[in-house]
Parts: C-alpha cells; structure tokens; sequence
C-alpha cells in the first residue's frame, strides 16, 4: 500500500474528513487529538466535504491514511462515491477507515466497498491507534 | 481545590468535583450557604428574578408541554409519525428536517443524494409543509421547527402555511429552533457566514416581533453546546453570550427591547450531575433576568423569562445496553421537572443508534407521563428551594456562568470567537478531555466502562431508509416545478435578491417566493448569491 512509502522518521499523515451533509463532527476532532497525542499528524477536512474533495485531499497531503466519519446513516451510499474517487487517482490501497455511527450489519458491505476499518461511536483511541500503526507500519520494516 | 493528595480531602473523604469545577461539600448548613451568598436573590416563583420558575404557580396550573422530536421520511409520513403521538397525549410538536433541508438545499441537490429523509423530513416547497401539519391545530399543538442555516424559508413557508389555513400571524405561537451561532459550536448546519447569518438572525426576530408577537423566533441553544463537549456552566454561558449577542444586533436596528426579548426562548441539556443540573438551571435563569433588567433595561416582566426546553440527554446515553437508556431519560426528565422547564423532550433509547422507533418514541413519551401524572411532581412549585445545598450550588454557579461570560466578552465576544474558531476549539478541548477520562474509567459510566456486559445483546430495531421515499420526494418536486407559475416564482426570487442585497429585512420577500412554491434551495440559493458561504475556520 502507499503507506510503504513513508520516509524513515516521517509521522503518519491522517485524513479526517467530514463527507456528506452531517454536521456532527465532536468525534471527528477528538480522534484528530488523539492522533495528534499519539504521534501522528491530522489533517482535519472540516465539514460537508465532497468526495472528490476528499480523494483530492488525501492526494495533496500525500497521507498515509483515509479516516471518515459518518453519523447520518448515509455511510454506504458516501463511501461508494469515496472509493471510487480514491480510485481514480490510484489511491485505492491507502488505508482507509471509517468511523461514527455504523451499524454492525453493515460492516461487510463497507469491506466490500474497500473500507479496512470499521470503528463505530464508542471505540477507545488506543483500538484507532493501533489499528493504524499496525498496518502502516515502521517504514524501514516496509518494501519500498 | 488543591489537596495534599489528589482526590482525597484532609477529612479523608474523596473530594467531589463537578464537571463545572465546582467542589462539593460532604455537608452544607447555614454557614456554607451564607458563604455562597445566601438567600437574597431566591425569591418568590413569577417574580424576577425568577430562580423559583417564571410562573407563580408552575405546574400546579399548567404542566410542562410534552414535545418528543420527530420526522423522516417524506411529508406524509412524519405527518402519520405527528398523529400518532397526538393521539397518544403529546402536547406539541418538535419537527426534525433532513440534513439537505437543513442546508438550504433541494433534495435533488447532487449533495443530498443519500441523505434525502434520512434524519428527518425533507420540505423542498411549502406543499410539503402543507402537507405535514393537515388537519393539525396549531393553536391546540404547538410546533417547534429544528431549522437553523435554511430558517428564512422553513419559517416563512409554515408562516405561509399558517395564513393559508386561516390562522391569524397575530396570534400563532411557536418556535423556530433558529440560533446559528451555535451551529458553528455543535450541529454544523451553517450556511452563510457568520456575520451574515446572524442578520439573517436579526430579519426573523424583527418580522416576529412586528407579524408573528407571539411566535419565538428564536430558541438559543445550549444544549449542542454541551452535546459538543461543553460543561454545564460553559453551555449556560455560551448560550447567554449568544442571546445577548442576538439582542445586541437587534437593538441595533431601533428596536425596543421589550418589542421582542420575549421572542427569545433557550433550549437546554440534561445529562451529567443532577445536581449540578438543577443549579445551572436555576442559576441561569436568574442571571438572565438581571441581564435584561440591568443591562438591557427591560421593562416588560416578560422579557426578563428564561422559557425553556430542558431534556434530550443523548449525550448521557450509551450504545452499550441500549435499554438502560430508558432509565437513563427517566432520570433526566426528572432533573428536568425538578428545574422549572416549560417544556421537555427525552432522546428515545435507541437513539444512540438510529431514528427512534414507534415503539422507543411512546416509551419517552409515557416516561414523561408517569413523571408528570404518577409520582407527584406537579404538586408544588421549586420542590428544592431552600435547600442549603441547592442555594448554595444555584450561587456558585451562578459566579461560574458570569466568569465565563467575561472571559468571552474579554477575548472579544462570542461573534467574533465563533468566528476564529476559538470558541469551537475550547469546546472540543473539553470533549476530548471528558472522553480521555471516560476511557480510563476515572468517569464512571454503566455499562461502558463498568459494570459491562459479557456479551452484547443488540436488540434495536433500525429505522429503515427507503430510497424509494428519497424517490418520490424528488418526483414531487418535479412536478411542482412543472405546475407552479414560473414568473411569479422568478418575480419574487428576483425581489428577494434585490431585498437582500439593499439590506433590507429578507422575511417579506421570502414570504412572497414560498407563496409562489419557490424551493428551499432556491431561497437559500439567491441568498448565498448574496451573502456569500461560510468558510469554516478548520481547528480542532
């Protein structure tokens, strides 16, 4: 995945990005603080960002990961849109998780779609964190 | 505040500290609350300062109005949604738009594919605010409109709506939700700047306080404040600082106060500490009377009321053990009994997952029934005066609420901090500090972080979202389109922009452009033209 191209030292570089119309973004910031509290660095979108907005975001700050975060229940019909504007630009291996309220049934039609990661309201940072640091990894331990 | 060891007091008690900051005292008596300011300022219920409640009798004459937030789907079926509670003994209404309406934007909007009737009703053209209210009183039920970024056209379709049924605007009452500055804090519905907006504000309190008297144009909102991670004294504070900054433009314009401060009514939130609950409550409503009496000047008794809506909670409720959430609504519509509120509305305890069903929304609304016919609470007025406990706390509070407030003004009031995103930023600095410690446990929550369940049974019925509906909605605005009078619709939208423009009160214009079944996106539409959008300050 592009994630395999992060320099030695390099932070990790999250999108977190509002799609859609929903307003709700207190879990959106608070995720980008602990990131930011975890090494990381945020990029936060601010709010009813469009797809292509977002896939053009994610380009531009060359991120190593794609965090969404939907509470309006429109999660299948965004993230389709999403995919394939990452797509597009040949970003479709980016780690990409999405967040807010989502319901468990819905999970796997969110894999389909492309989503790695599913973590709806109420996870703890740490389960974020490590998700990310897991699967993008140290660049030295990474094939360039 | 400080002890020698954290947390522990040198009585060796475990120190209490409220979310607010306030520390607790293990016993108050004469001396704590002489030392908190005494007695001076409770007063009488019905008389300003009104700590006691606004009414001399509360509820004793008139019980609190019921008014549960509901709408999905199209027109139609919020309105069977409106019946059925209605039916049930609900005594008002708390109308839930979708997000494209929300945002001033028609449900064939690119942008609103997916979200058309999803969170609420969507409303394109004044039919579909005929249609949802047909056949309903609106002298008998009283209707809230949950409308902030499109409220120029949302108020004028139902004023619209109203005049065409027959009712006189002399005489409707109601309340428009209405308060942008807050949607820059929590909900996120802003459309136009901020400046803009809050003229846009400015136009619906004139058009009421001159058409609409009885009508509360606007309903001041802490509660997403706090939904966004504020404390209760922060909600309290910021909430006043944006009534005032809404009066302050108004008396701008040559108003007297006592011409509209009545328009003005707050909205309120629950969870967290009962007690510190029913101190920010009492606290703010006698701050708010002293600040119209002796900073506006107000003369009318009724200017001086903090009317409010106190309950919701969704904050407080959890996606674990859903149904403990019911336990959870009734806990704080007591809270919100027991603080002299006017009206209340529980969230549903599914609604940590989805739009409430039928089955959750009625077991909100029996909640507030058992409270309100079982267990006595309509007995007698401010059940708690004279607790040395309360007053002390309601004093407290009180200077905790106007600290804050100075320290906004001092930063440069709350236009201008929402502007720069400062306000958004300590907002959020308290949420993720709130949720750190909720994480580690040192805030006890059932269910989440104690007391958990082995295993996780989810019973929660989902509410559906039919694209067919989102379908239909868009036919219908088709058709529409097709069938109204093209000129008149170009005539007043014309009118508006020209309105708009000149600065003049954008409420008349609008009025006429609904008339002619002009759309929400295109009133909003000619206004952005104008005003421009807001471009969000991006902090965290």
């Amino acid at each position: 995945m592009s994630a395999s191209t992060r320099a030695v030292g390099e932070r990790i570089r999250v999108l977190v990005a509002k799609p859609g119309l929903d307003g709700h973004d207190v879990g959106a910031k608070v995720v980008c603080r602990a990131l930011a509290d975890a090494g990381m660095e945020p990029i936060y979108s601010g709010l009813r960002q469009s797809p292509l907005a977002i896939a053009e975001a994610a380009e531009r700050n060359r991120v190593h990961v794609v965090g969404l975060s939907i509470l309006s229940g429109a999660h299948l019909t965004l993230c389709r849109k999403v995919a394939d504007e990452l797509r597009k630009r040949g970003l479709a291996d980016l780690l990409w998780i999405v967040g807010g309220n989502v319901r468990a049934a819905d999970r796997a039609a969110l894999e389909e779609i492309g989503v790695h990661g599913v973590f709806p309201t109420g996870t703890r940072f740490e389960d974020i964190v490590a998700f990310i640091r897991e699967r993008v990894g140290h660049a030295e331990e990474q094939p360039t | 505040m400080t002890h020698r060891t954290p947390g522990i007091r040198d009585d060796g008690l475990p120190a209490v500290v409220w979310e607010s900051g306030l520390e607790i005292e293990p016993v108050y008596g004469p001396a704590e609350l002489e030392a908190s300011g005494g007695t001076d300022d409770v007063g009488t219920p019905g008389r300003a300062p009104y700590t006691r409640g606004i009414h001399p009798f509360m509820y004793r004459k008139r019980p609190w109005t019921m008014r549960q937030y509901s709408g999905f789907g199209t027109a139609a079926e919020t309105h069977e949604r409106f019946v059925y509670l209605i039916r049930n003994g609900q005594t008002g209404l708390n109308v839930a738009f979708d997000l494209p309406t929300q945002c001033g934007l028609d449900s064939d909007d690119p942008m609103a594919e997916g979200e058309v009737g999803r969170v609420g009703m969507a409303v394109d053209t004044l039919a579909d605010m005929e249609e949802a209210f047909a056949d309903i009183d609106l002298n008998e039920i009283t209707v809230s409109l949950t409308i902030n970024g499109a409220a120029v056209p949302i108020m004028a379709m139902y004023f619209a709506m109203a005049r065409k049924r027959g009712y006189d605007l002399a005489e409707l009452r109601g309340t428009a939700q209405n308060d942008i500055l807050k949607e820059f804090i929590g909900r996120g519905t802003w459309i136009m700047p901020v400046d803009a907006s809050l003229k846009l504000v400015g136009d619906t309190i004139e058009f009421c306080a001159h058409n609409v008297p009885r009508y509360s144009a606007v309903s001041v909102c802490g509660y997403h404040i706090r939904e966004s991670g504020a404390n209760p004294a922060q909600e309290m504070a910021y909430a006043l600082s944006i009534a005032c900054a809404y009066i302050d433009h108004v008396l701008e314009r040559g108003l007297d106060i006592d011409d509209f401060a009545r328009g003005l009514s707050f909205n309120f939130d629950i969870h967290g500490n009962l007690w510190e609950q029913v101190a920010k409550f009492r606290a703010g409503r006698r701050l708010w009377a002293k600040i119209l009496r002796d900073r506006y000047g107000a003369k009318n008794p009724r200017s001086m009321q903090l009317r409010m809506i106190a309950g919701g909670g969704g904050g407080g409720l959890t996606i674990q053990q859903p149904e403990n959430n019911i336990v959870r609504g009734a806990y704080y519509a007591l809270v919100s009994a027991l603080s002299g509120t006017q009206t209340m509305a529980l969230c549903s305890y599914d609604e940590a997952y989805t739009i409430p069903s039928q089955h959750a929304a009625t077991i909100s609304l029996r909640t507030m029934q058992i409270l309100m016919h079982e267990i006595g609470l309509c007995d007698t007025v401010d059940p708690l005066a004279g607790s040395y406990f309360v007053e002390s706390t309601t004093n407290e509070m009180e200077r905790l609420i106007v600290a804050k407030m100075e320290d906004v003004e001092r930063e440069g009031g709350i236009v201008q901090g929402i502007a720069e995103g400062r306000i958004q930023a300590a907002v959020n600095r308290s949420a993720y500090e709130l949720e750190k410690r909720t994480q580690s446990g040192e805030i006890p929550k059932v269910g989440v972080n104690c007391f958990v369940a082995e295993e996780e049974a989810h019973e929660v019925e989902f509410h559906p979202h039919r694209d067919d509906e989102a379908r239909k909605q868009i036919e219908r605005l088709e058709t529409i389109r097709r069938e109204r009078d093209a000129a008149a619709v170009e005539r007043t939208l014309e009118e508006l922009r020209r309105a708009c423009a000149a600065g003049e009160n954008v409420m008349p214009a609008a009025m006429d452009a609904v008339e002619a079944y002009a759309s929400v996106g295109e009133v909003c539409g000619v206004l952005k033209g104008v005003l421009g959008t807001c471009k969000e300050p991006i902090r965290f």
